[in-house]
């Protein structure tokens, strides 16, 4: 596998740092190589957050991301904001609620529904981040769908890992589809 | 047996530390340290130690030094601004050689800056934060793997030594989470403090024995009473106003760790022996500098890296060498130039370049490979 050089943006409170983190769980129980970080700012909640995932058979130097061949935006904002910083080799997934910048040039674009798929199909709106997760997955092949499923469980209270095994299921779905 | 996790830097700080001893923290929760407090106060208790969130900085310090003192290996972790309200008990530690282990995750300052953006603008304060002549080390990881590890030498230094021991982490690194390897094997080394055997000098905490630069311990407040006091003091451990023995002692404060320097100071050099250009770096710059240099060498350029593990005391003798082979040095780091400072007082025969920041945002392998690319 080449590096993916992944990004993640939305909201505080969205879980997109916890999505990153289960990737690079994953992406250990795979073994490989990984290094996951975020920003945020000192709000808890509603401010802009971007949180990175780097994957790779290499050694991983620099820890951030400097050219995004992966693009998760939730919101408005960090769509247009984090859009403006991918070329043609990236591939962008965005919440379906969100307007696709008319000039984004990239490799693929997914619009698809998670945050809809989490209230309605899921019946939890806070397992977006796990219906993100599995649909980048899905679209990148990163690992296995056994290998996921551990990493979340790692990740999330107990008691809670049939909603979230629904979530993953809905979330590989969707990507599916495409 | 080696176990693969995937850990933040900030976790991985506390593994080493209950790994290398520790059995109480006390702390004051700061961004970006916080996850330190949180994992010590979830392990602690698991492993028989002790955990107090205190009211303030202030009293953190007094209480891992408290502890300290009656044979607890002890740390406190914090970030920037708490790092300021430590100093004065960090040279009551000092004085009084009470071994223990202060975390700075660096944050952008002064005051209380920025407070979720890296930062290693704390490097003098790790060094001269406190007032009075006094000698201190300072230990920066660049991976989550040596968060763990050096985590583990920061006790043992601090033990050996009997002095505080800096472990100046950054944002960049304490927020990271990457994969290690935790040794759950018995041969990495753990170093306690040299306990006094002689009958004769358990009455006197700060006599020192022939051919050694430290006192030995003896444990406070068990058999035998003495005193610690951060005035000046003599061998029994009582206020002082002699100038001979107040002279003595600030000038064996300092000869612990200038004498021992071989056994403390650790670098690591990388494509440095037929380097042109070496980028000087420490702490979590050195992950950009790591991707930089591998760019340049793919270019063809005649580039490595420096990077002193051990910040304080600096690695002057390898600096200096090294300096005597190359033509260039450029320093990386996340301040306004501070290691530059000490790297312009060592290096006599190189041309001195300089990539720092200062906005909160992190040093792009790009700017350095622009900084080796402009030498001439």
């Amino acid at each position: 596998m080449s590096k993916m050089e992944i990004r993640l943006a939305g909201s505080g409170g969205q879980g997109v740092i916890l999505a990153t983190i289960i990737l690079a769980e994953a992406a250990i129980i795979a073994g490989k190589n990984t290094a996951q970080s975020q920003s945020y700012g000192p709000e808890a909640r509603g401010g802009m957050c971007k949180a990175e995932v780097i994957i790779s058979d290499e050694n991983i130097g620099f820890t951030k991301v400097t050219k995004p061949t992966f693009l998760l935006a939730l919101t408005q904002v960090s769509l247009d904001k984090y859009a403006k910083e991918v070329d043609e080799n990236c591939i962008v997934m965005a919440d379906s609620s969100l307007d696709i910048p008319k000039d984004l040039k990239v490799k693929k674009i997914y619009s698809l529904p998670i945050l809809e798929t989490a209230k309605t199909e899921v019946g939890k709106a806070f397992t977006a981040n796990i219906v993100a997760v599995a649909a980048i997955n899905e679209a990148l092949k990163l690992v296995g769908v056994k290998e996921l499923e551990e990493a979340v469980f790692r990740h999330i209270p107990k008691g809670t890992e049939e909603i979230n095994r629904k979530a993953l299921y809905a979330g590989e779905k969707l990507a599916k589809k495409i | 047996m080696k176990n693969r996790v995937l850990m933040q830097g900030n976790e991985a700080c506390v593994e080493g530390a209950i790994k290398a001893g520790m059995r109480f923290f006390a702390g004051y929760p700061i961004t970006p340290s916080t996850e330190i407090a949180e994992q010590s106060a979830v392990r602690l208790p698991q492993v028989g130690g002790h955990f107090i969130q205190m009211e303030d900085e202030i009293a953190s310090m007094a209480a891992i030094i408290g502890a300290s003192a009656v044979g607890t290996k002890s740390m406190t972790a914090t970030s920037g601004p708490g790092f300021s309200l430590k100093q004065e008990n960090i040279g009551y530690a000092c004085m009084t050689e009470i071994p223990c282990v202060i975390v700075d995750v660096q944050r952008s300052g002064p005051s209380t800056g920025l407070p979720t953006s890296p930062s290693q603008s704390d490097v003098m304060q790790a060094r001269w934060g406190t007032h009075g002549d006094h000698s201190i080390i300072a230990i920066s990881p660049s991976s989550v793997q040596e968060c763990y590890h050096l985590a583990i030498r920061a006790f043992n230094l601090a033990e050996k030594y009997r002095t505080p021991v800096i472990f100046l982490m950054d944002e960049i690194v304490g927020h990271l989470r990457e994969g290690i390897e935790i040794d759950d094997d018995e041969n990495i080394e753990i170093i306690e403090r040299k306990m006094k055997q002689r009958p004769d000098t358990l009455h006197l905490p700060y006599h020192v024995c022939e051919g050694e630069d430290v006192p030995r311990f003896h444990l406070t407040g068990y058999d035998i009473r003495y005193n610690i006091t951060g005035l000046a003091h003599g061998a029994d451990g009582f206020p002082t106003n002699n100038n001979e023995i107040a002279g003595q002692l600030v000038t064996r404060l300092m000869q612990k760790i200038e004498h021992n320097v071989d056994d403390i100071v650790q670098v690591e050099e990388k494509y440095c022996d037929d380097a042109e250009t070496v980028i000087v770096c420490y702490g979590g710059t050195t992950r950009c500098v790591m991707s930089a240099v591998e760019e340049l060498r793919a270019k063809g350029k005649k580039v490595g890296y420096f990077r002193p593990i051990t910040i304080w005391p600096f690695p002057e003798k390898q600096l200096k060498a090294l300096s005597e082979k190359v033509k260039n040095i450029i320093v990386a780091e996340h301040n306004y130039g501070q290691i530059l400072l000490e790297v312009q007082r060592i290096v006599k025969n190189c041309k001195i370049g300089f990539v720092g920041k200062v906005d909160g945002t992190v040093i792009m392998p790009k700017e350095i490979v622009k900084a080796v690319e402009e030498v001439k």
